[in-house]
């Protein structure tokens, strides 16, 4: 196990107190600390928004790019060098809104890629609007009226498209948290973490205490490769409980990269342009 | 003397093959060839056809003057006869009604029937078309090997019986034997990023861009290098980009649709200075506009796609020499100066094959310009380092121990972290912008074509290289004193040559296929120079140097 310090970003934070992103900054360092993963050997993806702004504060490389972009992106940098840990750190708004597009295909791909999407329900950098995860009828900045369109469920999402790894956890309980990153980076493909988490500016519906008194455990014998259960797990939120655990690992799925074992890591890959001469025989 | 052969169906009845084989006949018996596409979006139907001009002698350009017809529909010979010269040659099936006298009913489908390969007509009207000119037949025996295996001997048959049926219309003089190699723009340049080294591609298909990806494909295995369908062509950019950081030589592309897509990320490459090389094989627009048709109307677009400002470098293709030599010069500035290269290709060019000498690998070199552990002066890198030239050193995440590698979207420190301090945003701002004067040594005039005193001259950008040149030697010959400048890179713009020529003249004239003459625009916007007459097409199809001429006369001469 590495010091969790190492982690640790002289950059200035612009969170606001009271922040869930600190609880997952904490259980991601925490997480990568346990994993034994230097930080030169991580690539922390993000697009923007308040959670984008994750990789600032820990101590690793960063690729911190365009709204709604962190996948594709993250997705060039694994294949270039597939020894990197690369993980990708958005919120409800860049991930399933301005970047739902990416999600589906890099789902399909089973990409490497530890994808955390801190889902606090309302747009925070923005100041308040409703969020794809938002409820129907909240009351927002932008929607005075309530929001009249139905929530995204990332989850059931996720599922439906046998996803490699789905799994969800809460920004206040940082230890179960931190085992869900550990499991999300160790799953061999394209993992999806949803993290509950509220904005204490902004989201006054889902407080600390609203997801507190709703999140529970999975039980022990809960069965993620099973997808009808699954599926059912997925539909679960709200008054009557919020699911947290590995939801759906899909037992039979190979990864993007045992799918394409034909090429090494580009950044090994030895070229001369001679060895292109060849290909002139085609045009003759 | 210079030949011109329209082949001409639907799409679906084979032109590619006859084309493709009377390209390498011609090709192996030496001649020059200048081939040019034009082709309808869909996959079935409508009209295509492929016209393959070829000569003892350079050919630069295509022509609509045809000598001889091989229509596979009667559509063809409709379209096309009034560009057939008086004493040309239309051959066809005798199923096909024609009063026209240049017609040569021949038994095409019947012969076809003979040898059991209906699929094999095309063939017998390439054996009556050699026979025509008389050329030798002989590399024949082998590209039908390469070309058919299965149906060698049915294809075999199908020509000897076409080529007796045929006669001689004029005895072609035979050309010297070469090693020439005949390639069309998108292989051309989708071969310099090869032997440029890029490992990474992401791409979305786009006609005219298509060819590139193509080609990236079929040769991914025997290189090594990684290509990826994106979803979208922002997924596509985004995907290079991330591919560069980490450190693979990256490069993507697509048409005009798909660059309008790119536009944020653009911006984005020019910000984080991650090396980027983006193709752009114009279509004419705007939205969906002609997809198989050609167009230079990206030019203006381009030079300032984006919100806010980055430097960029922009260059066109003249030909697919040019298209080689210059993707790999293009890969190796955007390392150089950690930026955003885009290179314009059209349609035409895309698909326009030519006769060009080998290309010559052992002077390719692939410059990155990567940092290594030696080059970290201070304990901690700073990716964005404030040097004298504006340059940092360029590290790739993962190479030197306990050492990381911050890039960023918003406005950033040297270290890659997020300021809104005025002091960082001006020393930024310089840093990035100054890349543009180191430009400036960098760059390569538009080569001028013509005697040295001059009255009128003509300006063009990519493609149309070799048309103007062929317009000016036959405005030459017409006693009219007439010189082209030529530009492959456009931004920065080049000026040395366009001071030099345009002093004391009596007409500028931009030759450009698109409606608001976006040369002539960049060209005053940047040096005060004002074109005073404009040749502008926008009708999807390539100007011909026999369309310059005629209204060169008119619009300038005698206005």
């Amino acid at each position: 196990m590495l010091d969790k310090k190492i982690y640790d970003s002289f950059d200035d934070n612009a969170w606001c107190p009271g922040c869930g992103n600190f609880g997952i900054m904490t259980s991601l360092k925490g997480a990568l600390a346990d994993l034994e993963l230097k930080p030169e050997d991580v690539i922390l993806v993000s697009g923007i928004g308040q959670a984008a702004k994750i990789p600032h504060y820990v101590n690793s490389n960063v690729f911190n790019g365009l709204h709604g972009r962190a996948l594709p992106p993250a997705f060039g940098a694994k294949v270039a060098n597939k020894d990197m840990e690369v993980i990708v750190t958005s919120g409800d708004g860049d991930m399933y809104g301005e970047g739902g597009n990416h999600l589906i295909h890099n789902i399909r791909r089973n990409i490497e890629i530890t994808c955390l999407v801190h889902n606090n329900q309302i747009y925070g950098l923005t100041k308040g609007q409703g969020s794809p995860t938002t409820e129907f009828c909240q009351v927002t900045s932008l929607q005075p009226d309530g929001v009249r369109v139905s929530p995204f469920n990332p989850i059931s999402f996720a599922v439906s498209q046998k996803i490699g790894f789905v799994g969800r956890s809460f920004s206040g309980d940082p230890d179960h948290l931190k085992e869900m990153i550990k499991q999300a980076i160790n799953y061999k493909g394209f993992a999806l973490l949803d993290i509950l988490q509220p904005c204490v500016s902004f989201n006054k519906v889902n407080t600390a205490k609203w997801y507190k008194d709703r999140v529970y455990k999975l039980d022990k014998d809960y069965d993620p490769t099973d997808i009808e259960s699954a599926f059912k797990k997925s539909l679960e939120f709200g008054d009557d409980g919020i699911p947290i655990g590995v939801i759906y690992k899909n037992p039979s799925r190979n990864s993007f990269l045992e799918n394409h074992d034909d090429f090494e890591s580009l950044v090994k890959r030895k070229w001369n342009p001679m060895d292109a001469e060849k290909f002139l025989n085609d045009f003759k | 003397m210079r030949y011109n052969i329209l082949i001409g169906g639907a799409a679906g009845q084979g032109i590619e093959t006859i084309s493709f084989i009377l390209e390498k006949i011609l090709l192996r018996d030496g001649y020059e060839i200048f081939s040019n596409k034009d082709y309808m979006s869909r996959v079935r139907g409508g009209h295509n056809f492929t016209q393959i001009r070829f000569s003892k002698n350079t050919l630069l350009s295509h022509t609509n003057k045809i000598d001889v017809i091989v229509a596979l529909n009667e559509e063809t010979i409709d379209l096309h006869k009034e560009n057939l010269v008086s004493d040309g040659l239309i051959i066809a099936d005798e199923s096909i009604k024609c009063s026209d006298s240049r017609f040569k009913p021949y038994p095409l489908k019947k012969i076809a029937e003979e040898v059991n390969n209906k699929r094999a007509e095309n063939i017998v009207a390439l054996g009556v078309l050699i026979k025509s000119f008389d050329i030798d037949k002989s590399p024949l025996d082998n590209i039908l090997k390469e070309t058919f295996e299965k149906f060698y001997d049915s294809n075999m048959e199908a020509f000897t019986k076409g080529y007796e049926f045929g006669t001689v219309r004029e005895k072609v003089e035979a050309a010297e034997k070469n090693d020439n190699i005949l390639i069309n723009g998108n292989d051309a340049l989708a071969l310099g990023a090869i032997a440029g080294g890029i490992s990474f591609y992401a791409g979305y298909p786009m006609a005219p861009s298509t060819g590139i990806i193509s080609y990236l494909v079929d040769k991914k295995h025997e290189t090594g290098m990684f290509f990826e369908q994106a979803e979208d062509e922002i997924a596509a950019i985004n995907m290079s980009l991330g591919a560069s950081y980490a450190g693979a030589r990256a490069m993507t592309g697509s048409s005009g649709g798909g660059l309008s897509l790119m536009t944020e990320s653009l911006g984005l490459v020019g910000m984080m200075e991650t090396p980027l090389v983006v193709v752009d094989v114009q279509r004419p627009g705007p939205a969906t506009g002609l997809p198989t048709r050609t167009e230079q109307s990206d030019l203006s677009y381009l030079l300032t796609a984006s919100h806010g400002e980055i430097p960029r470098m922009v260059l066109s293709l003249k030909n697919p020499e040019d298209a080689f030599y210059q993707t790999v010069r293009a890969l190796n500035l955007a390392d150089k100066y950690q930026l955003l290269v885009i290179i314009l290709s059209d349609q035409f060019l895309a698909d326009s094959k030519v006769t060009t000498v080998p290309f010559d690998f052992s002077n390719i070199k692939i410059e990155r310009h990567i940092a290594s552990e030696k080059d970290i002066t201070d304990n901690i890198y700073k990716r964005y380092e404030l040097t004298e030239n504006g340059i940092s050193k360029r590290l790739i995440p993962g190479s030197v121990k306990g050492q990381i590698v911050i890039t960023d979207s918003d406005e950033h420190t040297e270290y890659g972290h997020i300021t809104e301090s005025s002091q960082v945003r001006i020393s930024m701002m310089n840093k990035r912008m100054n890349k543009l004067k180191l430009l400036d040594y960098e760059l390569i005039e538009p080569e001028y074509y013509g005697d040295e005193s001059i009255d009128h001259l003509l300006i063009g950008w990519g493609s149309t290289e070799g048309i103007i040149r062929d317009a000016v030697d036959i405005l030459k010959k017409e006693g009219i004193n007439v010189g082209a400048l030529n530009f492959g890179d456009l931004y920065p713009l080049p000026t040395k040559n366009l001071e030099k020529y345009t002093k004391d003249i009596k007409s500028i004239v931009n030759v450009e296929q698109n409606y608001t003459g976006q040369l002539a625009k960049l060209i005053r916007q940047e040096t005060g120079i004002h074109c005073n007459k404009s040749i502008l097409k926008y009708d999807g199809r390539q100007i011909t140097a026999e369309e310059i001429v005629a209204q060169f006369k008119g619009d300038v001469i005698n206005a």
